[in-house]
């Protein structure tokens, strides 16, 4: 055993815990159809599913980047009431079912939507399109990001950037060259957990983008679609999900460390 | 107006409490039923406890081994696979039949005029061709002459029916009784050869029931005595 501090009954909860979360994943594993895999994969709505998902998931990702860092930034450094209000808001869409988060954007952004009215009357229509799709990722993924940033930047490096600050530094300067570094570690681990959570949204997607193969039927979408029809190609693409997500997990993990 | 299973209910409960003093649950069935059935079925029987799903969804659960009574399905493959596997007891019954309409937004923003070529160029939504509502929309185009492109092939009848009702599709095939429900916010049109291609309704009591009177009760006033008020919501006579 190691650790001083590690009471003896902690490992039957952990034992209990670790078998709740990965039996039930050795179960999928354990049904998948192994041998036709490739050929399962190979086909041509498996590919066009994989590949709508990966960009989705890549576009969402970068802007949850270019907004949520300096969302994160402003959370953990301003001062006010309305902070704390701020964070609350952000955290919502977080715990919010994938259902009203679709119907929220829908009613939002949707043809007759507070937004989407005037940007029909111009032209912009998002329902039904990759477009909404990356929407609605967004909308699901970004607060992963700011939390898991914020909750680092809170804790790291406000002397260091104060002294760059003395030395004359401007404030973005600082950001790019001490805050930025300093909190590599939660920034990469943050990405990771956003992309994963856009990799598996399927309530939002559903409800406010729609299903067509190849333009906003998702990985999900398509699992969910096929698992009444063809479950071995639906276990085929669950295989797929769950090794991307450990993938991006496991790789944020690692470079997280070596980081810090 | 007391149904027959909420008197068999009745009956078995008074018996029950009368008898042996055990709780007043009776014998109420379980019931899995097709979705579409969802706001009908609690008005008939409101002893009955009811879970709402698609009717694959509600095999599968059978399959393992989920304790029901009565299994009523929205199809007769569905039906008839449950029956192969040894899930039923006795023979499914048809009690209700389901035909295919147009549905567009209550102002009909796209001018859609029927199941025909103004369907062209407008955001139409229908179910994919993986899900009975789909398929038979497909048949249906195909026997028409009409071409369908939609902008989007929903997991579900539900989520067609909730793109039109929102307006944020032009048109959508559903079923008539999803189009009954939301009648404020969407127009129905007949869809040619709808009504000779229906979807059916099947009935049956699972095997090894924890209820069967009530499961038997509740087979036969769907078949019977509530027939008219699944017209009411839509439904068609069985065939």
């Amino acid at each position: 055993m190691t650790g001083a501090g590690l009471p003896r009954w902690a490992w039957l909860p952990f034992a209990l815990a670790m078998a709740l979360l990965v039996i039930p994943l050795a179960g999928l594993l354990a049904r998948a159809p192994w041998a036709r895999l490739g050929e399962l994969l190979a086909s041509d709505r498996s590919r066009d599913a994989l590949l709508l998902s990966l960009a989705t998931c890549a576009a969402s990702t970068v802007i949850c980047l270019i907004l949520g860092v300096p969302t994160a930034l402003v959370l953990a450094r301003a001062r006010g009431q309305w902070v704390a209000a701020a964070r609350t808001l952000l955290t919502v869409p977080m715990v919010l079912p994938p259902v009203v988060a679709g119907l929220a954007l829908l009613t939002t952004l949707g043809r007759r939507g507070l937004l989407g009215q005037p940007l029909a009357v111009l032209g912009v229509e998002i329902g039904f399109t990759t477009a909404a799709v990356v929407v609605a990722q967004t909308f699901v993924a970004l607060p992963f990001l700011v939390v898991s940033l914020e909750g680092a930047l809170r804790t790291a490096g406000t002397d260091m950037e104060r002294a760059a600050a003395r030395l004359g530094a401007s404030p973005s300067y600082v950001l790019a060259r001490v805050t930025v570094p300093l909190v590599a570690p939660a920034i990469l681990s943050g990405t990771a957990l956003s992309f994963a959570r856009a990799l598996g949204e399927f309530g939002a997607t559903l409800t406010f983008a729609g299903s067509l193969q190849g333009v906003t039927r998702t990985l999900p979408l398509e699992i969910y679609l096929l698992r009444e029809s063809d479950t071995d190609l639906a276990l085929a693409l669950a295989i797929v999900l769950l090794g991307v997500s450990a993938l991006v997990v496991a790789a944020a993990a690692r470079l997280g460390r070596t980081h810090g | 107006m007391a149904t027959i299973g909420q008197r068999v209910g009745a009956l078995v409960a008074v018996a029950a409490l009368a008898g042996c003093g055990q709780p007043a649950q009776g014998d109420a069935p379980v019931v899995f039923a097709a979705s579409s059935l969802s706001t009908v079925l609690p008005h008939l029987d409101d002893t009955a406890r009811f879970s709402f799903d698609g009717s694959t969804g509600l095999l599968d659960q059978l399959r393992s081994g989920a304790r029901a009574d009565v299994f009523v399905s929205a199809d007769h493959d569905t039906m008839l696979a449950a029956a192969e596997e040894g899930l039923l007891d006795g023979e499914p019954v048809m009690v209700a039949t389901n035909r295919l309409v147009l549905v567009v937004p209550a102002d009909n923003p796209a001018s859609v005029t029927g199941f025909d070529g103004s369907l062209a160029d407008t955001r139409l939504v229908v179910c994919a061709p993986e899900v009975p509502c789909g398929s038979g929309a497909r048949r249906l185009a195909e026997a028409a002459g009409v071409r369908l492109d939609p902008v989007s092939e929903e997991l579900k009848v539900t989520d067609v029916l909730g793109k039109v009702a929102s307006g944020e599709a032009d048109a959508g095939i559903v079923y008539a009784t999803d189009a009954a429900l939301a009648s404020d916010a969407v127009t129905a049109m007949e869809i040619p050869g709808a009504a000779a291609d229906p979807n059916t309704y099947w009935a049956g009591v699972v095997a090894q029931a924890p209820h069967p009177e009530g499961a038997e009760a509740f087979v036969a006033a769907l078949a019977g005595p509530w027939q008219a008020d699944l017209r009411a919501a839509g439904f068609g006579p069985p065939r």
